[in-house]
């Protein structure tokens, strides 16, 4: 990497545990076409080698290293510095709404157990001895369905939820965008088992359609629109009846 | 905390607000603009079906829709949960049913 003209950033790194952060501040080296994940790295090979924080493919593909860049989320891989540098400084914290384990490691359980909660999970229609049912791309079902499935589950969306901030018990966009494409997956049995995890106290119809979710994702899906997807199923089966929320 | 009963109750509250809204403001401009005494107003207004049934209404969908808003708003800002939170918006539907339902009859009621 070729050192730029501005020397260095100052970069402070929220460090710690859930119920003590502090702010630690570092002068890293500026690069051109240096990544917010680059400067973490940096940080822990030259400054501080106990600094924690998580990658794993370094090309946007895995979801492992999002985190808090200048109060907003942001996967650390796929971030210029350029981008959100501000005067020469960058604010680095761990994932709002999820327990910080250390420094910008966040325990991601909370957020894996809500797609189960909200049946974001395959129901088959048949066994492995049936022969594979043909998927028809062109439905409108599996255009909603193909919308949702490049989902890195890096939670983003969760962190930018302004409504999972201010209650901890709502599934969040990321479940309920999975559950609304499973929902329209053709091979997917008992949709009804789906709007009905769905409806309950924490489920879709606590969110205010805010759309920081949709603005967030690195990966340019729609959450929000899923959401208003589940919202109208789940209206549809109210009024014919079927509900069980 | 707010499921799917309660979203389909706020939501269908509002809908039947939209119109109501409308003509409450529409009755409002025309008494205003028209200069009418409250005597005026009362001498329309009392005994009258129609206008008990359109405030009636209106109060009810209002009791429900601004109840339900409102646990919203308790839940996320103020983090009241638990028992207390159906005990508020029980609470905040029932006084404004009442303060409603008072002003409607003192109005529309011989």
């Amino acid at each position: 990497m070729q050192q730029t003209n501005i020397n260095t950033l100052e970069v402070t790194v929220q460090r710690g545990t859930h119920d003590a952060p502090q702010d630690e501040i570092f002068q890293v080296p500026a690069y051109e076409n240096q990544t917010i994940l680059d400067v973490v790295s940096w940080i822990q090979h030259y400054a501080d080698p106990s600094l924690t924080y998580r990658f794993a493919c370094r090309v946007g593909m895995c979801g492992s290293c999002a985190m808090m860049v200048n109060g907003e989320p942001r996967w650390a891989c796929r971030t210029h510095v350029n981008k959100v540098l501000d005067k020469n400084k960058m604010h680095i914290a761990p994932l709002r709404n999820l327990p910080v384990i250390k420094d910008l490691a966040v325990d991601m359980d909370p957020f894996f157990d809500k797609w189960i909660q909200a049946e974001g999970k395959h129901h088959p229609t048949q066994t492995r001895n049936d022969p594979i049912a043909p998927v028809q791309p062109e439905t409108a079902a599996r255009v909603e369905a193909n919308a949702g499935i490049e989902c890195i589950n890096c939670s983003i969306c969760y962190a930018a939820c302004d409504t999972v901030a201010g209650n901890p018990d709502y599934l969040g966009p990321a479940a309920l965008q999975r559950a609304w494409t499973v929902f329209n997956d053709a091979k997917n049995e008992s949709k009804q088992v789906i709007l009905d995890a769905v409806s309950g106290a924490s489920g879709c119809h606590n969110c205010h359609s805010m759309g920081s979710c949709t603005h967030y994702c690195p990966n340019d899906l729609d959450p929000m629109s899923a959401i208003s997807g589940l919202k109208r199923e789940t209206a549809k089966a109210f009024f014919k009846g079927r509900t069980n929320a | 905390m707010l499921d799917l009963k309660l979203y389909m109750a706020q939501r269908i509250s509002a809908m039947i607000m939209g119109p109501l809204v409308l003509g409450h403001l529409a009755v409002m401009i025309y008494a205003i603009q028209g200069g009418l005494s409250s005597a005026e107003i009362l001498s329309r207004t009392q005994g009258s079906i129609f206008w008990f049934v359109f405030y009636g209404t209106f109060v009810i969908a209002v009791s429900v829709h601004a109840a339900i808003g409102m646990r919203v708003i308790m839940h996320e800002w103020l983090g009241l949960k638990g028992v207390t939170l159906p005990l508020f918006t029980w609470s905040l539907c029932l006084i404004l049913l009442f303060m409603g339902a008072r002003a409607v009859t003192a109005v529309t009621l011989l």
